[in-house]
């Protein structure tokens, strides 16, 4: 194989493995930018994952799925909303509750659907006209899902939202300095509430686009880890939606060669390769020092009381 | 009891713009409020002057909407109101500066300002604001640049900011909480001005503050509140200082502490031309050098934010030294561990006491070894020895009066006036050579101040070198025997406590004026 | 304050022990109610289940001895949670430190050449050794380059799961096993001896109640323990006081990801007897630890009893699958199910609850 057509569907399958990646770190921005950690992303995006796949089986629409997708995983979200916000319990305790939750029940209730091939998938499509520019064509423009554009597009507007408008604004408020906001009138649990859910939804599609787009089946554990992941692009992306674009795909490229070089090396180190990468990015980031870490909103993690400082 | 409000026998035309009625809440074991009754009319600025935790914040966070009251009535212009949230008090018209400043620190003024305010637009609300601030800046003489962030302005300039979002927002009633702690003599002149204007607009303002002669020199009125409850409101015209003091604290107050001169030793602590970086890696301090003597204190005056938690820092060997030299005894310490350098015989009072002086959970008895329990007699191949350690206790609770149930409770069960006599007793162990206090007295109650500027005075006496770093001016000109006095990280000049004028300190305080610094 | 009807709820701010106790006993039972649906879902009674699996775990020792078998890898990755816990290090990584002690007993076993008697303890150092680096790493990224610790341990726990699926499929793939992801099986040296009747390797056990009774005296009574604990309560503090954060959490993540590896150690030595697929290796004990430690409250000698806990729930999901034909998932619906309401009724415990006085008979003001 030549090296452009080596490169074409290299960029091609990155877009396409980075799509759960970019739409669950984009909802888990949200929900940080808000000041709430969600550890539970992994068992939104399993949730997602069985839920899409489990409606596009019995109905035949995988729109339908993933609408449904994305619903579970918002419901998901509200119930660690419930237990960070208003019970104001530790965050990382329930998020990784919500993930242990969430693999055990799309475990017990996948138990039946467990390899069987989806009918009807989320297709693909080829753009008129831009698929046929060389190169450019092939790598962006054909054997993509209308999630790889609705996320690239979703990021932006996200940025421009979180970044221009007077809902970002309360929304980072509440984020870096919850009692100020509060003290304004911007009611602190709604703005919690309502990103917090955001992000399941999202966390919820990019779990349902693996098994009804990139992979059509359901496996026991299909994500793998994925969710973890996010949360780390989360802290790279310095909590900017644009960013994360960058490194979703990234990771994407990554998870896409560690099927191709498989030739070369054996699989099973290929496939260790992007949880290793998280940790290098971190570190990398991590020598960036201070001065990355103080784009972190600044009450993440912290509950908010009415009265405290 | 219901009803219609009593009319004002007096001044009737206009009904107050607040009135507060028989205000009553509690916290848990503290009754913060005791049927409360506070008003305010246009035009007025009604100072409400207490100690620290007598209520008056409490008083005005319900005014505010931050707390309900446990029993009460609230009337905004003759009209009973019930205020759930902010958001009701800022549309009732009232605005509020905290003392701690309600700010989004890595955000634009005019973000600041934009935030939750109605009537901006969905898209850039910031830019429409930003216009809007130029204009009320110009005509109450609030000048401050919108497009900054926050966190690069001094704290005269975010209480403008603070200022700014409360008028923006249409506020006739505007509370000030301890206004003046921030600012330099200088700048307080500065506020007053801007009071003086809003007055005469027709706004009324409620001055929160526990010192006496700016309560004096700005109010018309005067409420004075102790333990939860109004002990007396009084024109100020009428009311003197002995009298406000008495009303205030309950008892006749000596405005002078007991001080011996002083003998200062051989230098116990010298700095020479110390560089140190914040922490956003900006230049804190810029070349600073001094010394501080055995049995001597050296008072370090300035506003908040110019170098002063740096520089304790890198001197508690907790910040790292980029130039220059820090002595103790004669040792240079740079590089050297916190540890080291409190095993030199340093003693540290911090800043935040709760945040870092203790651990809350621990009980009072492991909190007090907190420094030494690495060493002989507490620590023995590794292990605690428990006997030494409650022997310790037992004596250092009975030498500082630190009040608790036991040396086995939790140290975050104790009041704010025995967590500091629990670090004192801790840091005062064993006889430092240097005890470096930063605002030792910060929000503490009359007698536990009095009480631990003596435990100072007597450290000096018994030939500790002391470096008091403060914000509160009377402190450090009661306390200190010379003055240092710190700007944008250098200092501006040392002069003897005995020669020095207020104003000369404002002056150098605002970087105005530079004295030639001594050997 | 807040006002219910007649009752007045009060924050408290240390609630007594039997309070503590009382409160993770209802998150425990709520949960078992919770869970209940699920046996519902699969046309069974939850309540004739629940006594069903009682009576078949309690009914005879060998039945019984499964909780015991289940519980001791928990106790030991347990106890050495509760030690990162009270240090505020989010060690969610014993799952792979587990793994790492599993695959340095392999070695151990299968290709060095030692003395036979000298490898059974060969291979608990070295399992030992094992976990405690693959725990040092995420201390030291964090300490030295602000690496967040949850993410770091989670992504080793894949990158171990991954290198023994490698080892097993490639360099170390018995030759005797043919199609099987197998290592070839220990000798018979480098196996635990079973408790009569059982599957209780029996000398991991003592080492796990051994190393919780340590681990608590370390807490309460030596110097480092006294750090750990400034360190977790208040890091700000421990800087103040000269506390040396690389120094302290290098020995926690040690001891505590070498407990672990411990744990691996007994899973091959005492149960499988080779190095395997991950996932059978380790049912997840790793990330139940988490449970176990938070239950326990950070206590590691309440540890040894959470994790009996939990053993009996992993014994309830072998006698479900086995005798109920109920998959082994519901115990991890279960498990995540018990962490929610234990953190979720946390609150209970910092409310006191009396009826309301009269207005008026107002406590005075606290001194000062």
């Amino acid at each position: 194989m030549d090296f452009a057509s080596w490169l074409i569907s290299t960029v091609s399958r990155a877009l396409a493995f980075g799509v759960p990646l970019l739409w669950g770190t984009l909802g888990e921005i949200y929900a940080e930018r808000a000041g709430v950690v969600n550890l539970g992303v992994e068992g939104m995006m399993i949730l997602g994952a069985f839920m899409a796949f489990a409606v596009s089986q019995s109905t035949g629409h995988p729109g339908l799925g993933l609408f449904c997708a994305a619903l579970i995983g918002g419901v998901a979200a509200l119930l660690h909303a419930f237990v960070t916000v208003t019970i104001r319990a530790n965050q990382y305790v329930s998020g990784l509750a919500l993930s242990m939750f969430g693999l055990g029940l799309a475990g017990l209730l996948g138990r039946g659907w467990e390899g069987k091939p989806l009918g009807n998938t989320l297709p693909t499509l080829t753009i008129p006209g831009l698929s046929r520019i060389p190169v450019l064509g092939p790598m962006l423009f054909q054997d993509q899902t209308i999630l790889t554009y609705l996320g690239i597009f979703l990021a932006v507007v996200l940025w421009l939202l979180l970044f221009r408008t007077r809902w970002g604004l309360a929304i980072r408020s509440v984020g870096e300095n919850p009692s100020t906001a509060d003290s304004l009138g911007i009611n602190v649990t709604l703005v919690r509430y309502l990103c917090v859910f955001f992000g399941g939804l999202l966390a919820g599609v990019g779990g349902g686009y693996l098994s009804v787009a990139y992979r059509p089946a359901w496996t026991e554990g299909m994500t793998a880890g994925m969710g973890w992941i996010v949360i780390a692009l989360t802290i790279f992306a310095a909590w900017d939606p644009l960013q994360a674009l960058w490194g979703a795909f990234f990771f994407g490229a990554l998870y896409h060669l560690s099927y191709r070089l498989q030739a070369y090396l054996a699989p099973e180190l290929l496939k260790l390769m992007p949880y290793l990468f998280a940790i290098v990015v971190l570190a990398i980031s991590g020598l960036g020092g201070a001065r990355w870490r103080r784009r972190a909103p600044g009450a993440l993690g912290l509950p908010y009381v009415r009265g405290e400082r | 009891m219901l009803g219609v409000p009593k009319e004002r026998p007096t001044h009737a035309e206009q009904p107050p713009l607040v009135l507060l009625r028989d205000i009553t809440k509690s916290f848990p074991g503290v009754l913060a409020n005791d049927h409360v009754n506070f008003e305010v009319r246009p035009g007025e600025i009604h100072a409400l002057l207490g100690e620290n935790g007598a209520g008056k914040t409490t008083l005005m966070n319900i005014l505010y909407g931050l707390y309900r009251p446990d029993s009460g009535e609230i009337y905004i212009r003759g009209e009973k109101v019930q205020i759930r949230s902010p958001r009701d008090a800022i549309q009732l018209g009232i605005g509020m500066v905290h003392q701690h400043f309600k700010l989004v620190l890595p955000h634009t003024v005019a973000e600041n300002v934009a935030l939750g305010l109605n009537g901006t637009p969905f898209w850039a609300p910031a830019k429409v604001v930003a216009q809007k601030l130029r204009e009320l800046s110009t005509r109450y003489g609030l000048h401050v640049d919108p497009e900054r962030r926050v966190w690069e302005l001094s704290a005269g300039e975010q209480q403008r900011v603070e200022i700014l979002k409360a008028l923006i927002r249409g506020a006739e009633v505007l509370i000030l909480d301890e206004p003046t702690s921030v600012l330099t003599p200088q700048e307080t002149a500065e506020l007053f001005k801007v009071l003086r204007r809003m007055k005469e607009e027709g706004h009324g303002i409620i001055f929160i503050s526990h010192k006496l002669d700016e309560v004096l020199e700005i109010a018309d009125r005067i409420t004075v509140m102790r333990r939860g409850k109004v002990v007396g409101t009084l024109l100020a015209q009428e009311a003197d200082k002995a009298t406000l003091a008495r009303m205030m604290v309950g008892r006749e107050v000596v405005f002078r502490l007991s001080k011996t001169t002083c003998n200062p030793g051989e230098a116990a602590l010298r700095v020479e031309d110390l560089y140190v970086r914040s922490d956003r890696g900006l230049w804190a301090l810029k070349g600073i050098s001094f010394a501080v003597c055995r049995g001597e204190i050296l008072g370090v005056a300035g506003i908040a934010g110019n170098g002063q938690r740096e520089l304790v820092e890198a001197l508690a060997g907790l910040r790292r030294v980029e130039r220059g030299r820090i002595l103790i005894l004669g040792k240079e310490v740079n590089g050297r561990s916190a540890r080291a350098i409190s095993d030199l015989g340093v003693a540290h009072i911090p800043e935040e006491r709760i945040r870092m002086g203790i651990v809350p959970g621990l009980p009072v008895e492991e909190n007090l070894i907190l420094k030494k329990h690495h060493r002989p007699p507490f620590c023995w191949r590794g292990f605690l020895r428990f006997l030494a350690i409650r022997e310790f206790a037992k004596r250092a609770i009975e030498e500082y009066g630190i009040i608790t149930p036991s040396p086995k409770t939790p140290a975050k069960l104790l009041s704010g006036g025995n967590i500091q006599r629990l670090i004192l007793a801790r840091e005062l162990s064993g006889r430092p050579a240097v005890v470096i206090a930063a605002h030792p007295t910060y929000g503490l109650d009359v007698g536990a101040t009095e009480q631990i500027r003596q435990i100072l005075l007597r450290q000096r006496d018994e030939g500790a070198a002391v470096l008091l770093v403060s914000e509160d001016l009377e402190e450090i000109m009661e306390l200190a025997d010379r003055i240092a006095v710190i700007f944008r990280g250098e200092i501006m000049g040392i002069v003897p406590a005995a020669e020095a004028t207020l104003e000369e300190i404002g002056l150098m305080m605002a970087g105005e004026k530079r004295v030639k610094v001594e050997g | 304050m807040r006002r219910l009807g007649p009752f007045v709820f009060e924050p408290r701010l240390s609630p007594p022990r039997y309070i503590v106790f009382g409160v993770s006993v209802l998150a425990v039972v709520v949960a078992l109610l919770a869970a209940a649906p699920v046996f519902l879902g699969y046309g069974q009674n939850p309540w004739q289940a629940y006594a069903a699996i009682g009576r078949g775990i309690f009914g005879s020792w060998p039945s019984f001895s499964e909780v015991l078998r289940r519980a001791i890898p928990l106790i030991l990755c347990g106890v050495g949670l509760t030690l990162a816990f009270r240090a505020q290090f989010w060690n969610i990584g014993a799952e792979g430190q587990l793994l790492a002690g599993a695959v340095a007993a392999t070695g151990v076993a299968l290709f060095l050449r030692v003395p036979e008697g000298l490898r059974l303890p060969l291979m608990f150092l070295f399992g030992f050794l094992a976990g405690a680096f693959w725990g040092l790493i995420p201390a030291l990224l964090r300490v030295k380059l602000g690496v967040n610790d949850v993410i770091s341990t989670l992504m080793l726990n894949y990158v171990m799961a991954y290198i023994v699926e490698w080892l097993v499929h490639g360099p170390w793939k018995g030759p005797t096993m043919r199609g099987f992801a197998y290592t070839d099986a220990f000798p018979l040296a480098a196996r635990l001896s079973f408790l009569p009747a059982t599957r209780v390797h029996w000398v991991t056990l003592v080492l796990g109640v051994v190393m919780a009774v340590l681990i608590a005296l370390l807490l309460a009574r030596t110097r480092l323990g006294y750090e750990i604990r400034v360190v977790g309560q208040n890091p700000d503090a421990a800087r103040y006081a000269g506390i040396n954060f690389t120094v302290v959490l290098s020995l926690v993540m040690i001891l505590s990801g070498g407990l672990a590896g411990l744990a691996g150690v007994g899973e091959v030595a005492g149960i499988h007897w080779r190095l395997r697929s991950p996932s059978h290796i380790s049912m997840n004990y790793g990330y139940t630890a988490i449970i176990v430690a938070w239950l326990a409250r950070g206590n590691p000698l309440a540890a040894i009893f959470t994790a009996l806990l939990f053993g009996l729930f992993f014994a309830a999901g072998d006698y479900m699958k086995t005798t109920l034909g109920l998959p082994f998932q519901i115990t991890g619906v279960f498990n995540g199910l018990i962490l929610f309401f234990l953190i979720g009724f946390d609150l209970l415990m910092f409310w006191r609850v009396r009826l309301a006085r009269k207005e008026g008979a107002w406590i005075s003001q606290a001194g000062s």
